[in-house]
């Protein structure tokens, strides 16, 4: 039996081996199969009247003329649609004191955003659903709107859910050792900042769509699905249409982009679900772009009150905030609004020594799209919290900022350990990482360079971030709080009788090439040639339970199913194998798709030995039971989330005559373990600070006072383009986990989890000379000129 | 409002003749009307680049195009291009790079990366970004489609 010591750098190993994905043909000449592209019989289209009001009553609504329109199979107001549609409540018990009311797919008398479903119309097609949809006449009694943030809980400000008497839905304190002790010192100097972070969303290309058929013959519903989580939204429809959760099947194909958005429990969905099921046909919705930006969940939109003390020589004395942030009127269903607060108070400062720590976050209510997890959850802004008043520390007593992360970062070797906020930390290399990323950008002669061109009126900036990503989620994250999410994955192979393997798995591709590295591994550990490998992710009839791919734990956690049913195939074939060979077990191997001598020498093909499994039993003793197929589990214990560490720059310039900011270069050491796939580990670190930098300079979703979304078109919302990005260098420093012997730890998330400090760090070491510093992203022109006083 | 038209052109080189609604975009017709699905729409106002494909040779923005517009036209798609073997180095380079993550933008990417190839666009780094910056990818960052779209123009992948 192989050690799984060797298990890299066996023959067929392809783990840390950079293998083209094999969905990147099908995909190159159109051949996806994305939910949109699903035509079935007798299937009508939806589309939704929507709230044009941030807080409405609804007085009335007639949707007579719109049912007696050409080609309208069905309209639903809120009231009928809640007839088949148990209300859902996102809170979990484990955020203890979250609130949130319930809340029905489409409004039902009260409007409480800009887009809330208000009624749904079903049409032969798209367009006379929306032709019919105008049609509807709703009266509405304006409410006053409760849509800032910052003055939410304020005694004025409309409550928007009465019975909790206002709109508090979460807060939540860390308090460690002996912060205002600390700030007292007369051997510190403090920085203050308040820093704001605009709301953004994740502009997933392929925009959110569903497609439900519901067969009444067998109250069976099938829904297909552009998302991340397919067992969580088997449970949800199960629950609230009131079907037996095996007569739900969710199948997510090929999904446009997710990052997060796609996770998430959206009323317009489970509309169509409960339409399907009601009409007794299949039922398509698309949401258009409009849709995306109004309804697709929102993320960020923190205001932060933060300080922190160093020492003389740049020590981390203490560290304290306030967080306060807006979630939309009700928290996000099963996830909930809060997590990303939760996350904020547990992450920051999570690389660096900090003695004393003091956070609070308020979670509240107000009159706008929802606010949940998008990428990098939180991360944003816990290490803009800290890495920002870090590297404002060091500017204010005369410190480098490598030097003064030199000075706290925590130790390479001090690990396992704990955050001040108590988060267990393992197997990081901070000091390594930074080592490597200096080395890498060539920072002393970069800064050198820098001080040359400021001379002559070139105002550049250097910024860096050194951070930790949470990776890898045990039960802690969800599950303990009464989600209906798995923490562990399942894996199933199969060797077929052709001698290729079959094998599924329950984490999801969304194009981070989950199903590449899920085939290396079952390739590589088992012992068949890449392409004798057929991987199935994403159907919850197909594939073993679990929890799908968010949180980066595809590679970490199901990478680590795969791999424990791969060595338990290959151990259930060599069993089978010594008894035709008539030899011990241990003295085989697997190589190449055949059994092979320990020494590499084939003895039968892995075809023949199934062949004479499925097709000549009667060769075999009557006492031997084959099995050629195994499942195998896995969750990871002992450590709520598995930690990964970066090490980032920005090279940025600005201009002070148009405030704009060019990203020259940026830089990312990142150790997320054991690499299964360079090129991929590397393209998600770029996407991934692609998207940071775009919260970072560009994206926001700007709403006017009362409440009105303005910007719902990509013409208005900026997103990152191939013209204003920078190439950006990638590098790894390798320390496996200890929690599984695969040793992978998530990546898809740092980059965007990282950028925004570094880009925000290196903008501010352009604007210091200038004496002055921003503090809120996107950091737009109109902002940084603001800050230069110069509008 | 649903008046229709009937059309006849040529989508992948075979003869296509339907009647459509005159509303009815490019993009929705190859999609609803053809099954073509590899066409993929993002924005539907002419922003994201993602339904970008060929008609009579040159890009266009199948979601601004009437499919009546398009009456008496070649229209190239996706499936096109794998079908008669255009791009296949283009292709084959995407494959090699990882150029494509979700694989949502890459017809559209595909459609404006030919076009800078074809009409004999330089390995210059910032002038194909310059180009590509009609098409949004909100995945891979843009850099491995550069780097791609070089690699093509530097023959260092063929078909
Ligand atoms: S769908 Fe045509 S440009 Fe976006
Ligand atoms: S690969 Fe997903 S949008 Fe480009």
């Amino acid at each position: 039996m192989t050690n799984p010591l060797n298990l890299f750098d066996r023959p067929n190993s392809y783990i840390g081996k950079t293998v083209p994905r094999p969905d990147a043909r099908r995909l190159l000449e159109g051949r996806g199969r994305f939910v949109d592209d699903i035509q079935l019989p007798r299937m009508g289209h939806a589309a939704f009247l929507r709230s044009p009001h941030a807080h409405a009553r609804i007085v009335s609504i007639d949707v007579a003329a719109a049912r007696a329109h050409p080609g309208v199979i069905a309209v639903f107001t809120g009231a009928e649609m809640a007839q088949h549609v148990e209300p859902y409540v996102g809170v979990l018990t484990h955020l203890a004191g979250l609130r949130s009311a319930p809340q029905h797919p489409i409004a039902v008398d009260i409007a409480r955003w800009q887009g809330e479903p208000v009624a749904m119309v079903i049409a032969d097609s798209r367009a006379t659903a929306e032709d019919a949809a105008e049609l509807i006449e709703v009266e509405y009694d304006e409410l006053p709107a409760a849509c800032d943030a910052e003055t939410a809980l304020d005694p004025g400000t409309p409550v928007i859910h009465p019975a909790f008497g206002n709109n508090l839905a979460w807060e939540r304190t860390v308090d460690v050792g002996d912060v205002d002790a600390a700030f007292a010192r007369d051997d510190v100097t403090v920085v203050e900042r308040t820093m704001r972070f605009g709301r953004h969303t994740g502009v997933t290309l392929e925009p959110r769509a569903a497609v439900a058929e519901f067969d009444p013959s067998e109250d069976r519903l099938t829904f297909h699905y552009s998302g991340q989580a397919p067992h969580m939204m088997q449970f949800i429809f199960a629950k609230h249409l009131g079907l037996p959760e095996e007569n739900v099947r969710v199948v997510a194909e090929d999904v446009g982009g997710s990052f997060g958005i796609k996770i998430h429990t959206y009323g317009d969905e489970v509309a169509t679900a409960a339409a399907a099921k009601v009409l007794r046909r299949p039922v398509k919705f698309v949401a258009d772009r409009a849709e995306s930006f109004m309804t697709d969940i929102h993320a960020r939109d923190h205001v932060v009150e933060g300080r922190m003390a160093v020492t003389a020589d740049g020590g981390i004395a203490a560290l304290a905030f306030d967080d306060l942030t807006g979630i939309g009127p009700f928290s996000m269903y099963p996830r909930t609004s809060a997590i990303e607060a939760n996350q904020v108070l547990n992450l920051t400062g999570a690389p660096y020594v900090v003695p004393n720590y003091r956070a609070t976050a308020r979670v509240v209510f107000q009159n706008k799209n929802m606010m949940c997890q998008y990428r990098a959850v939180g991360h944003p802004i816990a290490m803009a919290i800290c890495d920002g008043l870090l590297e404002d520390a060091a500017a204010a007593i005369g410190m480098d900022p490598v030097a003064i992360r030199r000075r706290n970062l925590m130790r390479d070797d001090g690990y396992p350990c704990a955050s001040a906020s108590g988060m267990k930390l393992a197997d990081l290399s901070h000091h390594k990482a930074m080592d490597r990323l200096v080395e890498l950008m060539d920072y002393d002669r970069l800064r050198a360079e820098n001080a040359a061109l400021r001379a002559q009126g070139i105002h550049r900036g250097i910024g860096f971030c050194s951070m930790v990503e949470v990776t890898n989620p045990s039960p802690m994250f969800y599950g303990v709080g009464g989600a209906p999410i798995a923490s562990q994955d399942g894996a199933t192979l199969r060797l077929d009788a052709g001698g290729g393997l079959q094998v599924a798995s329950s984490v999801t591709e969304q194009g981070q090439g989950t199903n590449a590295i899920l085939a290396q591994i079952a390739a590589g550990v088992f012992g068949v040639p890449i392409e004798r490998v057929r991987v199935k992710t994403g159907d919850t009839e197909t594939v073993p339970y679990g929890g799908g791919t968010w949180a980066s734990r595809g590679a970490g956690i199901g990478g680590e199913a795969m791999l424990q049913a791969a060595l338990a195939l290959k151990s259930q074939v060599l069993d089978v194998a010594a008894v035709i060979l008539q030899a011990r077990p241990d003295d085989l191997d697997i190589r190449d798709g055949s059994v092979t001598d320990a020494n590499g020498t084939p003895r039968m093909t892995l075809s023949d030995l199934a062949r004479t499994v499925y097709y000549r039993g009667n060769e075999l003793p009557s006492d031997l039971t084959p099995e050629l197929i195994a499942t195998r589990h896995y969750r990871v214990t002992d450590f709520p989330f598995v930690f990964t560490n970066g090490a980032m720059a920005a090279h940025v310039e600005v201009d002070p005559d148009t405030g704009f900011v060019r990203v020259l270069d940026f830089w990312a050491v990142e150790d997320c373990g054991r690499v299964i796939n360079p090129q991929l580990v590397d393209e998600q670190i770029r996407g991934g600070v692609v998207q940071g930098i775009g919260g970072a300079l560009y994206e926001e979703c700007l709403y006017s006072p009362e409440g009105q979304l303005l910007n719902t078109t990509m013409a208005d919302y900026l997103v990152p383009m191939a013209g204003e990005m920078p190439d950006i260098h990638v590098a790894h420093v390798e320390t496996p986990t200890r929690t599984s012997v695969l040793g992978a730890k998530g990546a898809g998330e740092a980059g965007t989890g990282g950028a925004p400090a570094a880009v925000m760090n290196a903008v501010n070491d352009a604007l210091r000379p200038l004496g002055t510093s921003i503090w809120q992203m996107p950091m737009t022109p109109e902002r940084i000129l603001k800050a230069l006083g110069r509008v | 409002m649903t008046q229709t038209r009937t059309i006849t052109l040529t989508v992948n080189g075979d003869s296509v003749t339907r009647t459509v609604p005159v509303r009815m975009n490019l993009a929705d017709f190859l999609r609803a009307e053809l099954g073509l699905t590899g066409t993929h729409v993002g924005c539907e106002h002419g922003v994201c680049g993602a339904c970008t494909l060929h008609v009579d040779d040159a890009p266009v923005r199948s979601c601004l195009m009437l499919a009546v517009q398009a009456d008496g036209a070649s229209v190239t798609t996706v499936e096109g291009l794998a079908d008669s073997g255009r791009g296949a180095a283009l292709r084959a380079a995407f494959t090699a790079r990882n150029a494509l993550q979700c694989g949502y933008c890459t017809p559209g990417m595909l459609a404006s990366a030919l076009d800078y190839i074809d009409t004999g666009g330089s390995a210059d780094r910032a002038a194909i970004r310059e180009h590509l910056s009609g098409n949004y990818c909100r995945c891979t960052g843009y850099q491995a489609i550069v780097d791609a779209v070089c690699d093509v123009i530097e023959g260092r992948v063929t078909a």
